[in-house]
């Protein structure tokens, strides 16, 4: 090796499976050029995940492969996997794959002295050639020790086999069954391979899950978890459990929630998008009418929404649907609302996290209903339920899809602040409540918690209308709450009082008004009546006057007559004239 | 019982059958060298001239090799008479060869 080369130290390249997630799991793929060994025990899909990984390499990435069948022929492979929708014969025929069934039978063989499998090393070169073939699937390898008895050489044999393997640059797949105390039957290819993929199936309380583990991977991280899996129409898909950390982007565009009175709960605008909403309450409060409008409302915007029924039928919800006014099937049929019914008991928690995961990315939603979480306990416990749930929160907010889960309360105080665990996982819970009074059953609804925006203390009736859900104040009597029927003989009560009230009020303006005509009267009349002594004064008074001034005039002419000043007398003469 | 039997019915027709061989070898291994020489002495010695024997070198014809559904090598594969058998090795074990072969010594 030259100074040049060790400088410039080559990063593992991988070669993408095409499995659905992973190659998330893996960070790119399997090791390119390198052998990899997928080992588990009877039935856990080790062929049909080889025989995935063959197929779309030559569909999807354009790189022919080799598949040896030690234990399956072509023709049984080809109908095996003829439900998944993989026509092998088509692409043998394309030279695009080409299977190669090899047989030892024990009975059928003598050995006779020292051999080798160089025979298998040819047919397996001379298929690599044929094609041209990037990718290799040897299954199951091991057949070879039930054919041949010669341990000894088979070991070395099966050591040169991954070093030819390498040698020839093909991405290669070997199979083999898990052994009682190592990985594999011969413990021989964990070490020579340098990726191992451990696959699992385990049943738990009746209901089996399977799960994928890599134990190792030269040269590279990996995720170091079990995975879920499941096999289903369309092959394999690993669940990688996403980033639990909370650095996902958020929104603050709205989500009206499909009833507008609920919305004014919500600071007038409904639900944050891609936030999650739980809806609980016991049986029969209307959760799944709640979660149906919430659609109903989103698909009339023209969003996506995909539904989740573990209980009802999707028939079941849109008939029951319709009671209210909504019609759910117009948007089934514009292909705005999808609906994914199942029984919890189908399959575990992993599972249904799987086959939910692949719906979502299969339709895009902007919105998704589970309805109701709490069927899914009868088939895992609530811790796992919740870190399902905390699962499956997460990647729909990294999505930007909110998400309305629907949980059935039991009747218990206790329950309450903790339905299920998950309240400090969603970010809005809205609770609906049976109020019981005078031998009645009302729904009360109100708004737990809302994240990152102000809501209503307040309880509100929930009814149900022709036309749809609806909220009202409730009414707070002497005795509490009212609802229902007391509601109405409330409002009616407190009609009645106030036109009482009212008429009470006319009559004593009335009255008033009466007493201020009488008032008025008489204080015209004293008034009148002073003006008219006013008067009498003023006259005497005037009189008064007079007679003054006369007899100072008297005096003074009596005071010139005694003087005896004519002018003053004259015009006093005149003045009395 | 299975060996019993084959030897017993092999025993009868050994006499007037040619022996219908095909012998798969990896080019000039020495492995493939002694199976060569070892069948040949064999066969002199026991059947007499009445055999065909193909020598096929798997590296030049990868597609017998795939028909025959060859996987070790040397392989020696008895057509005829009836029943097939398959040798696998350098044939260095004489008793095993004879005895794949139908040959009652």
């Amino acid at each position: 090796m030259t100074d040049k080369n060790k400088n410039q130290v080559k990063p593992l390249v991988k070669t993408p499976t095409g499995i659905l997630g992973l190659d998330e799991v893996t960070l790119g793929g399997l090791p390119q050029g390198r052998p990899t060994l997928i080992c588990g025990s009877a039935g856990c899909g080790k062929t049909l995940f080889s025989l995935e990984f063959i197929v779309r390499g030559a569909l999807e990435f354009n790189e022919p492969g080799v598949f040896i069948a030690f234990e399956e022929k072509a023709e049984e492979l080809a109908t095996n996997v003829a439900s998944l929708g993989f026509d092998l014969y088509e692409l043998q025929e394309d030279k695009k794959i080409r299977i190669d069934y090899i047989h030892i039978d024990k009975s059928e063989i003598e050995e006779t002295g020292e051999y080798d499998l160089e025979g298998l090393f040819i047919r397996l070169n001379y298929a690599i050639d044929s094609i041209g073939a990037k990718r290799v699937v040897l299954d199951t390898i091991e057949n070879l020790f039930a054919g041949l008895s010669n341990q000894a050489i088979l070991r070395a044999e099966l050591r040169r086999l991954f070093q030819f393997l390498k040698d020839k640059g093909v991405t290669a797949i070997i199979t083999g069954e898990r052994g009682e105390s190592s990985l594999t039957r011969q413990g021989l290819e964990e070490y020579v391979s340098d990726c191992v993929i451990l696959l699992d199936h385990r049943i738990i309380n009746q209901i089996s899950t399977r799960r994928l583990r890599i134990v190792k991977y030269r040269g590279s991280v990996h995720g170091t978890n079990e995975y879920p899996f499941l096999i289903d129409e369309e092959g394999i898909s690993v669940l990688p459990v996403t980033s639990l950390q909370l650095n996902k982007q958020v929104s603050s565009e709205r989500v009206p929630s499909g009833i507008p009175a609920l919305d004014t709960m919500l600071s007038e605008r409904g639900f944050y998008r891609g936030s999650s909403i739980l809806t609980s309450g016991t049986a029969g409060t209307g959760k799944t009418s709640i979660a149906a409008s919430f659609i109903n409302a989103a698909c009339e915007r023209n969003e996506r929404c995909l539904y989740f029924a573990f209980e009802e039928s999707p028939q079941q919800i849109v008939r029951n649907m319709r009671s209210i006014g909504m019609d759910l099937q117009k948007h089934i049929d514009s292909g705005n609302l999808q609906f994914q019914a199942s029984r919890p008991t189908l399959y575990g928690l992993e599972m249904h996290l799987v086959a939910i995961h692949k719906s979502i990315r299969k339709f895009k939603p902007t919105i998704v209903v589970l309805d109701p979480i709490t069927n899914l306990i009868t088939v895992g416990t609530m811790s796992e339920v919740k870190s399902m749930l905390v699962r499956l929160i997460d990647f729909l907010q990294v999505e930007q899809i909110t998400v309305m889960f629907t949980a059935l309360a039991l009747n218990t105080i206790t329950n309450e602040q903790t339905d299920e665990g998950i309240s400090s996982l969603v970010d809005a819970w809205i609770q609906i409540k049976d109020i019981e009074l005078n031998g009645e059953r009302n729904r009360g609804l109100y708004v737990m918690k809302s994240r990152g925006m102000e809501h209503s203390n307040q309880v509100r009736e929930f009814v149900f209308t022709k036309t749809g859900l609806d909220l009202i104040d409730v009414y707070i009597g002497p005795e509490g709450v009212l609802t229902g029927s007391a509601r109405a003989t409330q409002i009616m009560l407190e009609e009645t009082g106030e036109l009482i009230h009212s008429q009470a009020l006319d009559r004593k303006d009335r009255e008033l008004d009466r007493k201020r005509k009488m008032l008025e009267g008489k204080i015209d009349g004293l008034r009148t009546e002073f003006e008219s002594t006013e008067k009498e004064l003023n006259k005497v008074y005037i009189e008064e006057q007079i007679k003054k001034e006369r007899i100072q005039q008297a005096r003074r002419n009596m005071e010139d007559i005694r003087k005896g000043t004519p002018t003053s007398n004259d015009t006093d003469n005149k003045e009395n004239k | 019982m299975m060996d019993d039997t084959n030897v017993m019915s092999d025993w009868e027709q050994t006499e007037d059958e040619t022996f219908d061989l095909r012998l798969f070898v990896a080019g000039t291994s020495p492995a493939s060298i002694r199976a060569i020489n070892n069948l040949k002495n064999i066969l002199d010695e026991y059947a007499d001239g009445h055999y065909n024997l193909e020598i096929i070198d798997a590296h030049q014809q990868p597609g017998l090799a795939k028909d025959d559904n060859i996987t070790a090598l040397p392989m020696l594969i008895k057509k005829a008479p009836n029943p097939k058998r398959l040798l696998v090795g350098d044939m260095s074990d004489k008793p095993k060869v004879l005895r794949g072969l139908g040959i009652n010594q």
